[in-house]
């Protein structure tokens, strides 16, 4: 079981409240969850990474364990507090506009 | 007894206006999509119904949104603007060659007689199609892969395509238009395209009548009549009365002929609707007051009208997509401004009310008849 916490508007968007559980098949990395996510939520497809590159998308970083995993490669590992249902995976929109 | 409703697009949401034909008393639902930018939102003549709404942030990127119920529902639908080849580059700002990027969707053109059918056209500049009621979506790539594309430069709000004319009776024909490249237009449905800007002055060119890199604003076109055609250009009122091959200014008294949006009376096809705005430094009225200016003969005579609206320390600007007209008797003109006041007139303009008010900055306002 993976937690993911999604911004506002995302959660808006795929129409739940507060964090979204998921089942992540095999090792748990950012690529894992966000095809687990976007196979749940289709209309998240394009929101958080580019439909063709998979790249994140510039504004949105991922946050896990008071850890930036921004720049991680989507194939490393996430922390085993992560895989475990611990601590939550963490897309964060940002802060920008004054 | 028919009924209005003004689909309006705003910096940080979508509203829909709803009235009788008196057009007295206007309920108004949203914000929908609260938060996203919201460039159009576009009813479908063949489904009044039928609703399309362009969603998009610069965070989470581009939105499609269909409504079936006339705007009280709504669902999201395909989002993937893949770019059907790879055209190479077109020029930056600083004219060094720059990669196509798909950035958002300017402008939403449902077809007149297909629901299912809508275009799209989009930043980096490109039209798209969906066949499946927004679902699914295919580039033209004859108009982006054009023996000019790799010259085009955008204009100040990016390299968009904003501007969407169909042939009513000719599914083969169209014109497009892009800031800053120009008209484009088809007779084959889309394959292949040519420039139509022959006429066309823009002084910021280094040969001023080139073929293309012109910023044309707004092409509107009335459909008893689609070979006339009326551009408000970066600067300059323009005619065409052979379907977009040659174009002839008709500023002619216009306090100042910059401005973005150009809409035609329902009913009288040379009765046209510009709104000036100071200059391409100053986006906002000539001396504080907002006045649409309206031309009874197809150009060059134009006359203020202004009973209704701020005639001081107005400035606020309308943007190019923020004007239409409904086909009640007499015709109704509306238009949004970048304050968030939307007006109205219900008497081919003669006079104006503002039917709400303090809105998110307005982008877009279209305009259904329903029966």
């Amino acid at each position: 079981m993976i937690r993911v916490v999604l911004p506002y508007h995302l959660r808006t968007l795929a129409g739940v409240d507060g964090e979204v559980v998921l089942d992540v098949e095999g090792g748990v990395t950012q690529r894992a969850v966000i095809d687990a996510l976007e196979a749940r939520y289709p209309t998240l497809r394009g929101t958080i990474r580019d439909h063709a590159t998979h790249q994140r998308r510039p504004f949105l970083r991922f946050h896990a364990c008071e850890q930036d995993l921004s720049h991680e490669s989507p194939d490393a590992p996430l922390p085993d507090e992560v895989a475990a249902g611990k601590e939550p995976f963490q897309v964060v929109g940002a802060i920008a506009g004054g | 007894m028919s009924s209005v409703r003004v689909l309006v697009g705003t910096r940080k949401g979508a509203f829909v206006l709803e009235s009788d034909a008196t057009r007295s008393g206007w309920d108004v639902r949203g914000p929908h999509f609260g938060g996203w930018e919201i460039y159009h939102v576009a009813g479908s003549p063949a489904d009044p119904d039928r609703l399309y709404a362009a969603q998009s942030t610069g965070w989470f990127g581009q939105i499609i949104q269909r409504s079936d119920d006339g705007g009280k529902t709504w669902e999201p639908v395909g989002n993937e603007f893949a770019y059907a080849t790879d055209a190479g580059s077109h020029k930056w700002y600083d004219g060094t060659p720059h990669p196509w990027e798909f950035a958002r969707v300017w402008h939403l053109e449902p077809s007149p007689t297909d629901p299912d059918t809508v275009y799209a056209g989009v930043e980096d500049a490109a039209l798209f199609r969906s066949l499946d009621g927004g679902h699914v979506w295919e580039e033209f790539p004859g108009l982006r892969t054009h023996e000019s594309g790799s010259g085009w430069q955008p204009g100040a709000g990016g390299l968009c395509l904003h501007s969407i004319v169909l042939h009513p009776t000719d599914p083969e024909r169209m014109l497009v238009a892009i800031s800053a490249a120009g008209v484009f237009r088809t007779d084959d449905a889309g394959k292949t395209w040519q420039p139509s800007n022959r006429g066309l002055r823009s002084e910021g060119l280094p040969d001023e009548d080139a073929e293309v890199g012109h910023c044309v604003h707004r092409i509107a076109m009335h459909p008893a009549r689609p070979n006339v055609l009326f551009m408000q250009k970066h600067w300059d009122v323009m005619r065409s009365d052979n379907g977009g091959e040659a174009w002839q200014e008709i500023s002619g008294n216009l306090p100042s002929d910059f401005g973005f949006p150009v809409a035609i009376h329902a009913h009288e096809p040379d009765t046209v609707y510009v709104v000036p705005i100071k200059s391409d430094s100053e986006h906002y009225p000539p001396d504080g007051r907002l006045r649409v200016y309206r031309s009874r003969t197809g150009g060059n005579e134009w006359e203020p009208l202004t009973r209704g609206l701020p005639q001081k320390d107005c400035y606020v600007n309308v943007l190019r997509d923020a004007m239409a007209v409904d086909s009640v008797d007499p015709c109704g003109v509306y238009f949004g401004t970048t304050g968030g006041q939307v007006y109205a007139s219900t008497d081919s303009g003669d006079s104006w009310t503002t039917i709400v008010r303090d809105l998110p900055a307005v982008l877009s306002v279209e305009v259904q008849t329903l029966s």
